[in-house]
């Protein structure tokens, strides 16, 4: 079948079958930073925005993409290297495989919520696994991006 | 000396491409025509394949190739990281006959593309003589299944294998009289520990891509810690001679320790090998969990003798370690239960150490950050936290009277080894402070229903493997006087490549950005085991140090050279290299005054690729270690314990550790960070499980709990810094160590809270409700 | 592996309707979280996020709010008079599942149809005595839905009075974003009490002895709210006549001997709360 939808700000008209996955999907044409983890809808690193919401790709069937609007890490690359920056001074994203699902995350966070509490972010944040760092790393970077770095 | 390159907070050299989501990993530079590799799995635990009928799935359209037991080479291997010859038992084929746990591989269907070979799986049909297995390794020896009945498992060393009984391995060290120093002790406290199996959980799974370049190499692109090894188990496996084939590997997405012990490799391999195709094999999530290796899961009997002023005596320890199926990693994990935990306290008089390795039908154990260490660590601390107690002493203070210190020997270094270096002391006394162990005391109530506790435990860990662990690097002087650095530490997320080029820089007295690095090709880059053992910042580093200097001193001869100066009178910078004499001296042409000269790296890069020089300049070097010195860690543990539920809440985790010289202190805090919040998992939430029929239950992160954020408290951590002469810049690992001390100090803590020590990881709260009901009735 | 032969986007519920009836591997989507751990193979898959459905998002009337099958857990969780109305159990019961981006794609429609045993969401919508819109079945009370067999039919909307219904959330977790091993929601209405457990680990459960009885209590005397321990010990009687009267399961998070020694513990703590 065929859908329309927008993705990174561009028209398009792809070919699914109808049990396709959104996240293969995107990987199949080419956005790469899209990435699998878990097959059980609990890991975050697929995450893209659907209708501007972070949303696990590897969740959404991409027939239902139809006539939305889908954002990838490609779509968002200027918003993503300024908080990569600090990400990576931080030393947060190590091995860096859950950073795209993280990034993406973090950028609709910053979207949604005004001056959060350490609370707020990590909760928001809390579907994003990673096993690298342990997550202090990422905190610090998150609160240096978002400007609210006072309270450590 | 002040460093300009060491001890800063150098951002990772790929760091920026990887958090902005540019194509990486294996998947990402795949060929996307590759042939899809999917395999059958065995649902028993134990069977015999009686027949296997692919017919229907042959005619699949898109169905590329089949493979079963019959098709396969009869070599047997090991799929072990460890340098060649390996400890391992060649106990493996690529399909055998007998399957040995719910997961072995049946069949490889490679097909073009997913949905098509799933469904070939689909069609596919097996009959089976199941089996009796054998589940519990407690049961294992004496058992009436024999997991491995085969009769041509190869072993390179004798390492104790019966076979018959299941043991894989036997680990036996005495060293003084165990009996008659017990019988001198005051106090002799005892324990029985079983850490349980846990799984990396690393978030890129499993993975590699094949091909056969135009030479007739078979080239595995494969998210591996060890390419050097995974090729010559390729080349082993499939009957290659080694120069066929050649391992690539790219950004790796975690390790831990899961990708020391080779997976879906060999299967795509084979399918390339077969086929001449590239192929692609993707682990998923549950092949991941179910199909590959966990931590050993372990039972530690422990007897600790002290005497009454507690100076410890005696430790008397018995391991029964459960390798599951096959035993690539078994023996040498078992050793490093005692290699990594009894070199702790110097005041000993007498150990033993008494450990077996057994096969079981369950999914093989393999390597995990900390390695037996983890194990020994939580065994071994926890009795020494109860010690603590029956001598009525805190138990920072029992630790601060034992412990090795500079310039000692442990009894287990029966070869006299003495320590280098050591700041656990500084350790112990910082994490006190940080934590608030005076003011806050053991227990405390913060509410009608919540406890809180605290509790401590130290570790140590190697560097690299003695007289086995060598690396070797290159750097070269490019043609515009840039720099590449080759080495093969093999980079799995940790930051290696970064602090590599660090070193290179710091030497060379340059900035990071003129090094470029290059890692990891088995074609280009120099030897090194790969990224385990703790050996990436001491033995490759090393390497890299070494070789730095070995081109420094060809830059410096051969600009002095070309000055027309004494070699001992040039000096290396950034831009160039310069004359500065000595003002007033006799020099060159009778001046007494002779004006500075300099030429440029450019200059002096440029002339050694030409016609003039004929020289380019390559530094190289080799390095490998007598001794493995230890990082050490204090770790103290804060929880809260709601009793009437059992749920333990992680307030704060304190880790101080002992690396020797920081090389990067954003990446080693990470690694510590990391590493704790994985010792968390495993004291509070992670658990393999299996069923009755030895399928295993926890194959998925809704089922195997992996610390979310919310899960960790806050991780705090400070370095106490030594100097590891023999080091580079004085460096130590830090990669392992890291993981060990939170079972034993949480178990503690939480023992402070509510009297229940846990002895069976983890701390589920219906385990501490049972208990603490048990106590109170 | 799941298969899908069709996918189609139905613009009225009769046409969605008749899709699913008319043959056995039809089936309607919801967020499809769970949907690739299975093997399901479906045969029209329907799905009802076309706007001119309307079945998404949180409607409000003068009476009642109605949630339509739709509406995704995210939005429970943020939708700003739940913050406010039952003390916030919604919110509350729905925060700890997965991550935010799982609850932008779940939805409550599935959620409630699909009547997990280990839903968070069934349990708080059962204390605050929900109504679900069937497409085919009519409205009911949640109570008589989960009684019933099952059947095909499409959940359009959940209703919920607005009341001054005063409630509690509980749960038991080990990791905080894990399965609950247990989950009780506790609510209060002019006296009329409802005690209800889930993850036992079957679906929610009203516990009628306990509710019942504590209402009557509750009518007898205001010396509940006392804070003292002559009502601590009443409640903690209350806690353990649900504890007694409903039936608890062994899975992988907990015995059913642990879920029956905590559930008066978390039964206990809920009625402290909205009693507070």
């Amino acid at each position: 079948m065929k859908i329309e939808f927008t993705i990174n700000g561009k028209k398009a008209a792809w070919d699914v079958a109808p049990d396709d996955l959104l996240a293969d999907t995107l990987r199949a044409h080419g956005f790469l930073s899209v990435k699998k983890a878990c097959n059980t809808s609990c890991c975050g690193l697929c995450t893209v925005w659907v209708d501007g919401q972070p949303t696990l790709s590897c969740t959404m069937l991409s027939a239902r993409a139809n006539g939305k609007t889908i954002t990838t890490l490609e779509g968002v690359q200027m918003e993503a290297e300024e908080f990569a920056k600090i990400l990576t001074s931080e030393g947060a994203e190590q091995c860096g495989f859950c950073s795209p699902g993280f990034v993406m995350n973090v950028l609709a966070m910053k979207k949604e919520l005004k001056n959060p509490t350490d609370e707020e972010i990590i909760h928001y944040l809390t579907g994003n696994l990673c096993r690298c760092t342990g997550y202090m790393g990422q905190l610090r970077a998150v609160k240096t991006y978002l400007g609210v770095n006072s309270a450590q | 000396m002040s460093k300009k390159v060491i001890g800063q907070k150098k951002p990772k050299i790929d760091g920026m491409a990887l958090a902005t989501g540019k194509p990486a990993y294996t998947d990402d530079i795949a060929n996307p025509n590759a042939l899809v590799v999917k395999l059958l799995r065995s649902p028993h635990a134990f069977a015999r394949i009686k027949s296997i009928d692919t017919s229907r799935a042959e005619k699949l359209d898109g169905v590329e190739a089949f493979f079963t037991y019959k098709d396969v080479p009869q070599t047997r291997f090991t799929l072990a990281g460890q340098s060649n010859p390996e400890v391992s038992p060649y106990d493996r084929l690529i399909l055998d006959e007998l399957v040995r746990y719910v997961g072995d591989e049946v069949a490889i269907v490679a097909a073009t593309d997913e949905k098509t070979a799933l469904k070939a799986l689909k069609l596919i049909k097996v009959a089976y003589e199941v089996l009796d297995p054998v589940l519990d390794f407690e049961q294992a020896a004496d058992n009436p299944t024999v997991v491995h009945p085969e009769d041509n498992v190869h072993l390179n060393f004798e390492i104790g294998m019966e076979k018959s009984k299941n043991i894989v391995a036997t680990d036996i060290q005495v060293v003084g009289d165990i009996d008659k120093e017990l019988s001198k002790c005051d106090v002799v406290t005892e324990g029985v520990y079983y850490p349980q199996a846990q799984a990396h959980a690393m978030m890129e799974t499993y993975r590699a891509y094949t091909y056969m370049d135009p030479f007739g190499q078979i080239v595995v692109v494969s998210s591996t810690q060890v390419p050097f090894h995974l090729r010559r188990h390729v080349a082993r496996a499939l009957e290659l001679p080694m120069s066929k084939v050649r391992v690539i590997k790219p950004r790796i997405g975690g390790g831990f320790g899961g990708k020391q012990t080779v997976s879906g490799d060999l299967f795509a391999a084979f399918v390339t090998y077969k086929t001449g195709k590239p192929a692609k094999i993707i682990y998923d999530r549950q092949e991941t969990f179910t199909c590959t290796t966990s931590r050993h899961a372990m039972r530690l009997k422990v007897r600790i003798g002290a005497d009454q002023e507690g100076f410890i005596r005696v430790i008397d320890l018995d391991v029964l370690s459960d390798t599951g199926a096959y035993g690539e990693h078994a023996s040498t994990v078992l050793g490093c239960v005692g290699h990594y935990t009894l070199p702790l306290y110097s005041k000993m008089r007498a150990i033993r150490f008494v450990g077996h390795a057994v096969y079981t039908n369950k999914m093989p154990a393999g390597a995990f950050r900390g390695y037996g260490a983890t194990q020994g660590t939580f065994a071994l601390e926890s009795t020494i936290n109860k010690l603590a107690h029956e001598l009525g002493m805190d138990p920072t203070e029992l630790r601060l009277k034992n412990i090795i210190r500079e310039g000692e020997t442990a009894l287990h270094w029966e070869d006299g080894t003495r320590l280098g270096s050591t700041a656990l002391d500084r350790c112990i006394r910082k994490g006190k402070e940080m934590i608030g162990w005076e003011e806050k005391g053991l227990r405390r109530r913060v509410g009608p229903h919540k406890v809180r506790g605290l509790g401590m435990a130290v570790t140590m860990q190697g560097s690299g493997i003695a007289y086995i662990d060598t690396a070797s690097a290159e750097i070269r002087l490019n043609d515009m006087g840039d720099y590449v650095l080759m080495h093969g530490a093999t980079d799995n997320g940790m930051g290696a490549d970064t602090i590599l080029a660090q070193m290179a820089a710091e030497v060379l007295e340059t900035e990071m950005d003129h090094i470029i690095v290059r890692s990891l090709d088995t074609d280009y880059s120099p030897y090194d085991p790969g990224s385990y053992a703790s050996s990436g910042t001491y033995v490759s580093g090393s390497a890299v140090v070494k070789a730095a200097e070995n081109l420094k001193v060809k830059i410096l001869e051969e600009a002095a050279h070309y000055l027309e100066v004494p070699v001992g009178e040039v000096e290396l910078t950034k831009e160039a290299v310069h004359w500065v004499p000595n003002a007033g001296e006799d020099r060159l042409n009778g001046d007494a005054n002779p004006k500075p000269k300099a030429v440029s790296l450019v200059e002096l890069a440029e002339r050694s690729v030409l016609g003039s020089g004929k020289n380019q300049l390559v530094g190289q070097a080799t390095f490998g270690s007598e001794i493995s010195p230890p990082p050490y860690v204090a770790g103290f543990a804060e929880v809260e314990v709601d009793q009437e539920t059992g749920k333990v809440d992680l307030i704060q985790f304190v880790a101080v550790a002992d690396c020797g010289t920081v090389i990067n202190p954003n990446l080693a805090r990470i690694q510590v960070e990391g590493g704790v919040a994985q010792g968390i998992g495993m004291a509070l939430y992670e658990d393999v499980k299996y069923d009755k029929q030895g399928r295993m239950l926890s194959d998925s992160f809704m089922q195997y709990k992996i610390p979310t954020r919310k899960d960790v408290g806050t991780i705090r951590v400070a370095f106490e810094e030594s100097y590891e002469p023999t080091g580079p810049f004085g460096a130590k690992s830090v990669g392992e160590v890291v993981a060990n001390t939170p079972a034993p100090a949480i178990t503690e803590a939480v023992y402070n809270a509510v009297g229940v020590r846990v002895t069976d990881l983890p701390i589920t709260p219906e385990k501490l409700f049972m208990r603490m009901s048990e106590q109170n009735s | 592996m799941f298969t899908i032969r069709e996918l189609v986007q139905p613009e009225t519920l009769e046409e969605a309707y008749s899709t699913l009836i008319s043959r056995n591997p039809n089936t309607v989507l919801g967020g499809c979280a769970f949907l690739k751990m299975g093997s399901k193979r479906i045969g029209t898959a329907i799905d009802l996020s076309s706007p001119k459905l309307g079945l998404k998002g949180i409607r409000e009337e003068a009476d009642r709010f109605e949630i339509g099958a739709m509406t995704t857990l995210r939005e429970i969780e943020t939708y700003p008079a739940f913050q406010e109305f039952y003390q916030g159990i919604l919110p509350q019961a729905v925060r700890d599942i997965i991550g935010v981006q799982f609850r932008n794609s779940v939805t409550v429609g599935a959620s409630v149809f699909s009547r997990y045993g280990f839903s968070d969401l069934i349990t708080a919508l059962l204390a605050l005595n929900a109504e679900v819109e069937l497409f085919h079945g009519g409205r009911m009370s949640l109570q008589a839905f989960l009684d019933k067999p099952y059947e095909k039919d499409i959940l359009v909307k959940v209703r919920l009075q607005k009341n001054e219904r005063k409630a509690s959330y509980q749960s038991l977790r080990n990791s905080v974003s894990d399965y609950a091993i247990l989950n009780v929601a506790v609510s209060e209405l002019q006296g009329q009490w409802r005690i209800v457990v889930g993850a036992r680990p079957q679906r929610a459960k009203l516990a009628e002895r306990a509710s019942q009885k504590l209402s009557e209590l509750a009518g007898e005397n205001g010396a509940l709210r006392n804070n003292d321990e002559n009502a601590l010990k009443q409640l903690e009687d209350i806690a353990k006549i649900a504890a007694e009267e409903l039936a608890f399961g062994t899975n992988m998070r907990g015995s059913a001997e642990y879920r029956q020694a905590v559930c008066p513990v978390l039964v206990k703590r809920a009625l402290m709360e909205v009693l507070k």
